[in-house]
């Protein structure tokens, strides 16, 4: 059943060093705050798993948190490079990153086979691709129907998943709507689960009936973080703040710049400070 | 008359011309995203432009920054989960078109955004795959937009990130793939299309004022020209001017902080 706390105490209870941990939220809903969290209590040996690493990845893999990386695109939307990335994979800094590279139909299919309860995922993929060449958790698999060759990757199924969501009510239930990723096959496939919301409602009132909803006996901690997914957005309630992925370039490219910016705005602040991007729902539309 | 242009108007505006107004287009992200908009603002008002977040139908005023941003959920007829998109829409065999992008491509039209230098120990780390292997071989049919230069056009690919057409004319064949793979490759000097029998992808349309000089300069293998090459119309003043003003928009849009 899930509980209220702090994101200190959430992360504190939930993240051991040496966890594979996946942090989702495709573009959307990005769970920053967290991952400041996690930066700051120097977790160590992670294995992260996100299918677009993002800036929050290349955060925690400058600071020396990540051991292994298991990711789909590794880029900054519409800028350029993960510099921190790149410099981990080049050049072992600050450690040496293991990569685990797939597709993004590979990764989705094998976060749904996690939430499945299933061994591994099927679909058609990796034709012609030299990713299944160096890649050994690439195969390949006959239909017993038809014969025709599928590819095969193993499911997903992390330790913990931390995803940022739109709201949660008294009763610790969840809410997203927008472009909604693949959090909720992340959250269903972990074994223990944190999730950073914009707003606790006493009801979640009158909604879309198709809202994804997880109920309270399938999410771990939950903790309230406005303005918890900036410089990502939360639909409803502040925008992606382009400007800033595009300020990011020039950050992260040096390691020095690099490291100024996160002692000063991670590892010198808290959740707190990210309130300054959150707006009510009524402010963002006007 | 005609206005003067950049090359990269001319290929972003020869790359909306290929679409077509019933096409169901899987969009990539940068000047695959420019080019798409740009035909859905001119003369194909009814194409469905789908993105890889999820959104289906999607009518963005101003470019994505990114494949996830606000706007093209805003703006979308549906949006579903990012395991729906890959497995119903794109595998399902739901998409006529797929618009791509890449760093480096050779004369199949096989495409590299992996790595340059050996794999496991690059010289560059490009940001991978995302979702273009199963974009190369899911979608109908696949058009590429990239500038050309002899870093990009290379003889041999470091890896093969989406496959194109292989290294023969029957290499998709071979490997089971069904879809047609690159049929349109739209450069900043010209028009490529695959020859029917090699798949060598041939240039058949040169831009105005391009010569055939150019073409090979910036391309690192000896091209191959169609026995009757076209010169690609100029762009037209609407579509100039639509195109200008989309990216006023969008450059207004994206440096404003949030």
């Amino acid at each position: 059943m899930s509980q209220i706390m702090s994101l200190a105490d959430a992360v504190a209870s939930t993240i051991r060093d040496g966890d594979t941990v996946a942090l989702e939220g495709f573009t959307h809903l990005i769970p920053y705050a967290a991952g400041h969290e996690i930066i700051r209590q120097q977790k160590r040996d992670l294995t992260l798993i996100r299918m677009t690493p993002d800036l929050i990845y290349d955060q925690m893999i400058g600071m020396g948190c990540v051991k292994k990386l298991i990711f789909s695109w590794g880029g900054n939307p519409g800028v350029g490079s993960l510099h921190r990335l790149r410099d981990a994979v080049e050049n072992a800094w600050p450690r040496s990153l293991e990569i685990e590279e797939h597709s993004h139909a590979a990764m989705a299919n094998a976060y749904e086979a996690g939430a499945a309860g299933l061994p591994c995922a099927i679909f058609r993929g990796y034709l012609g691709a030299d990713l299944a060449k160096v890649n050994p958790n690439i195969k390949r698999i006959t239909c017993p129907f038809t014969g025709e060759e599928l590819a095969a990757v193993p499911a997903i199924s992390p330790d913990v998943a931390v995803i940022h969501a739109l709201k949660a009510d008294r009763a610790g239930n969840v809410l997203l709507e927008g472009i909604v990723g693949v959090q909720k096959e992340a959250v269903l496939a972990a074994k223990r689960s944190i999730v950073t919301v914009e707003e606790i409602v006493e009801d979640f009132g009158p909604r879309n009936y198709n809202a994804v909803i997880l109920p309270n006996w399938t999410v771990g901690a939950i903790a309230q973080v406005q303005g918890g997914a900036h410089p990502s957005y939360a639909q409803g309630y502040y925008k992606r703040d382009n400007a800033f992925y595009k300020a990011w370039d020039a950050i992260a490219r040096d390691r020095d710049t690099f490291m100024t910016w996160m002692k000063a705005n991670v590892l010198e602040k808290g959740p707190e400070a990210f309130a300054v991007h959150a707006r009510t729902p009524r402010a963002a539309a006007e | 008359m005609t206005q003067s242009y950049k090359p990269a108007e001319m290929m972003t505006v020869a790359a909306a011309r290929a679409l077509r107004n019933e096409d169901v287009c899987f969009v990539g992200i940068g000047a695959p995203s420019a080019a798409c908009n740009l035909a859905r603002l001119t003369h194909a008002p009814d194409i469905t432009l789908i993105y890889e977040s999820g959104t289906i139908g999607t009518k963005p005023n101003v470019l994505p920054l990114s494949i996830g941003d606000g706007e093209l959920c805003e703006t979308a007829l549906t949006t579903v989960s990012v395991p729906e998109m890959f497995r119903y829409w794109l595998q399902g065999g739901r998409i006529t078109v797929g618009f791509l992008g890449g760093a480096q491509i050779d004369k199949y039209a096989n495409l590299n955004t992996t790595v340059v230098g050996p794999y496991d120990k690059p010289k560059v780390r490009l940001p991978g795959g995302g979702g273009a292997p199963e974009i190369a071989t899911s979608c109908g049919e696949i058009f590429i937009i990239m500038a050309q230069s002899k870093r990009s056009f290379v003889d041999k690919l470091d890896f093969v990130t989406s496959l194109g057409h292989g290294l023969e004319g029957d290499a998709r064949a071979k490997l089971g793939v069904k879809t047609k793979g690159p049929t349109r490759l739209i450069t900043d000097l010209c028009i490529f299309e695959p020859d029917p029998q090699t798949k060598e992808m041939t240039v058949v349309s040169i831009h105005p004022g391009v010569t055939r000089e150019q073409i090979q300069e910036n391309t690192g293998w000896p091209v191959k020209f169609a026995a009757t090459v076209a010169e690609t119309p100029a762009p037209n003043a609407q579509e100039l001017a639509v195109l200008r003003e989309l990216h006023a928009r969008t450059n207004k849009a994206h440096s404003e902080a949030a």
